[in-house]
């Protein structure tokens, strides 16, 4: 049984911007889904439909085992300034009703947990891009969801950073059984994190293509210079590639 | 520049000031009634000590007064505009015109529909009116500029209006309101001394009357000491709300953040 299906989704805005045509998926409970597609396709919009944070002016979201704890993380870590690492963390457990002593347990080993232990009562302007994100993802984790939305959380990060933190997710991602819908505008990040790729056309947005990736039960360092991990990362492009040029 | 220099800076200034202002009335013989020298204006406020102080009280009291009702009724009516577009369309118009429409102009107006048996009102209203739109217009906008994503996250969690305007919206305001607050805190003051002016003889007895008072009776000296009274007032007002400020924000708010020296 999947944990998430969309199906038929249109997307239009009020503006009468079409902004997605139609997509149809269906993630099952474990997987790790890229959504990559050229700018403007709608893979943001989506992610916001799956939340629920907006409605599809078409077809439906299901959750056929109930709607799980969904986590989001942002292009940018998106924290509030007011608040130290932990206020931060604490937040989604807080506006749940969770008692403040739990609440504050839980977001320090949230923290701990994304390697921030120690920096619980730092500001986010004390804290460096790849810090912020690590707040932003103890954040997401801290509710303890099933479903993680992840909206090109790395984007903004130098590439080492961006490394670390891929290892980390994929880390907390098989730690915690999570599944995770991830997009990205890079090809190696979705094929060294995911165990599918989905590709969209250009708006108004449509599955283009699927690629079914079999990584290996150990992804690292090595891996990322095989030659089979750059045959994965060829079929990735070309599909990519492939949809930019179908178009309308 | 090192901390002690950057205070005692201006007061050396200052004081150099003094001492050659002092100097140029004595050396030329300036009559006092053109320019007291400053141990003159010394003299005149230690001789009226007590009804300057009397007059600063009144003053102060209206000041500070029109700027607790200020902030109460602008962030009040931020609020009410941030949860009803509605409201905001109806009512933003006219908190438009009654910051355009010259003070002085309706100050007059203000007075006799309250009434000179009620002066101390009338001077409030019309302090309030100057100080009022800066907080209603900073806190509103504000509240408008809670960060989209973080409403959406609010929203996942379940928060309602409520979580999202303590938590989110407020927080987000509240370095707007606080800058907004030193503006109005000097023009409180400013509404205040222009009110009673208006209200004129008799009536009001705050420092402006003295001003004007000592004007009349050409006491220049006089009136020097309350003018400074009344700059020592706004100073400690400004001072005041800057002190605030940097205490509820020097943590986490950019503006604090060290300059680059
Ligand atoms: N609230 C909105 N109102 C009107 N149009 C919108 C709104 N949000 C997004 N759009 C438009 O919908 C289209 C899809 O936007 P979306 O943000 O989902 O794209 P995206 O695939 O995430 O792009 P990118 O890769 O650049 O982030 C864009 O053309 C965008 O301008
Ligand atoms: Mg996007």
């Amino acid at each position: 049984m999947p944990l998430l299906t969309l199906f038929r989704v249109a997307k239009r805005f009020d503006s009468g911007l079409e902004a997605i045509r139609r997509l149809d998926l269906a993630v099952k409970p474990g997987e790790f889904v890229s959504l990559v597609g050229p700018s403007g396709c709608g893979k943001s919009t989506a992610l916001r439909i799956i939340a629920g944070l907006l409605q599809p002016t078409e077809g439906a979201v299901a959750f056929p085992g109930g709607r799980p704890e969904i986590g989001f993380v942002f292009q940018e870590p998106t924290l509030m300034p007011w608040a130290d690492a932990l206020g931060n963390v604490r937040l989604p457990l807080e506006l749940k009703g969770v008692a403040r002593g739990e609440a504050e347990a839980r977001a320090a080993r949230a923290l701990e947990r994304v390697g921030l232990k120690g920096f619980e009562k730092s500001y986010p302007r004390e804290l460096s891009g790849g810090m912020k994100m690590r707040v932003s993802i103890a954040r997401a984790l801290a509710a303890g969801p099933k479903l993680l939305l992840m909206d090109e959380p790395f984007a903004a990060l130098d590439e080492l950073t961006r490394q670390a933190l891929n290892d980390d997710l994929l880390k907390l991602w098989r730690e915690d059984k999570l599944t995770v819908l991830f997009v990205t505008h890079s090809v190696f990040e979705s094929t060294y994190l995911s165990t599918r790729v989905v590709v969209m056309r250009p708006r108004p947005g449509r599955v283009h293509d699927e690629i079914v990736l079999a990584p290996p039960a150990e992804r690292n360092e090595a891996w990322r210079v095989t030659a089979e991990f750059a045959g994965e990362a060829a079929r990735v492009s070309a599909a990519l590639k492939h949809a930019m040029e179908e178009g309308e | 520049m090192s901390r002690t220099l950057r205070i005692l800076l201006p007061i050396a200034l200052g004081l150099a000031v003094l001492a050659l202002w002092e100097a140029i009335v004595r050396a030329a013989a300036i009559p006092p009634y053109v320019l007291p020298a400053p141990s003159a204006i010394g003299l005149a406020f230690v001789a009226n000590f007590a009804s300057l102080m009397a007059s600063a009280w009144t003053t102060l009291s209206i000041t500070l007064a029109a700027f607790v009702l200020a902030l109460l009724g602008g962030v009040g009516l931020a609020v009410l505009f941030s949860q009803s577009r509605l409201i905001e369309n109806a009512l933003y118009p006219y908190a438009v015109v009654l910051q355009v429409t010259p003070v002085v102009a309706i100050a007059p107006l203000i007075i006799i529909w309250v009434g000179f048996e009620r002066i101390d009102l009338a001077l409030l209203i019309i302090a309030w009116i100057v100080a009022f739109f800066p907080i209603l217009s900073n806190t509103t906008l504000g509240l408008k500029s809670a960060d989209h994503n973080l409403i959406d996250l609010f929203r996942l969690y379940g928060a309602g209006r409520w979580q999202i305007l303590t938590r989110l919206q407020l927080p987000t305001a509240l370095p707007h309101l606080l800058s907004a607050m030193k503006i109005s805190g000097g023009l409180a003051l400013i509404g205040a001394v222009v009110a009673e002016f208006v209200a004129g003889s008799g009536t009001a007895t705050g420092l402006a009357w003295r001003i004007v008072e000592a004007g009349n009776r050409l006491e220049i000296a006089k009136m020097f000491a309350a003018l400074a009274l009344l700059s020592l007032m706004g100073i400690a007002i400004f001072f005041s709300l800057a002190a605030l400020e940097w205490a509820l924000l020097h943590r986490w708010h950019e503006s604090a953040l060290k300059k680059v020296e």
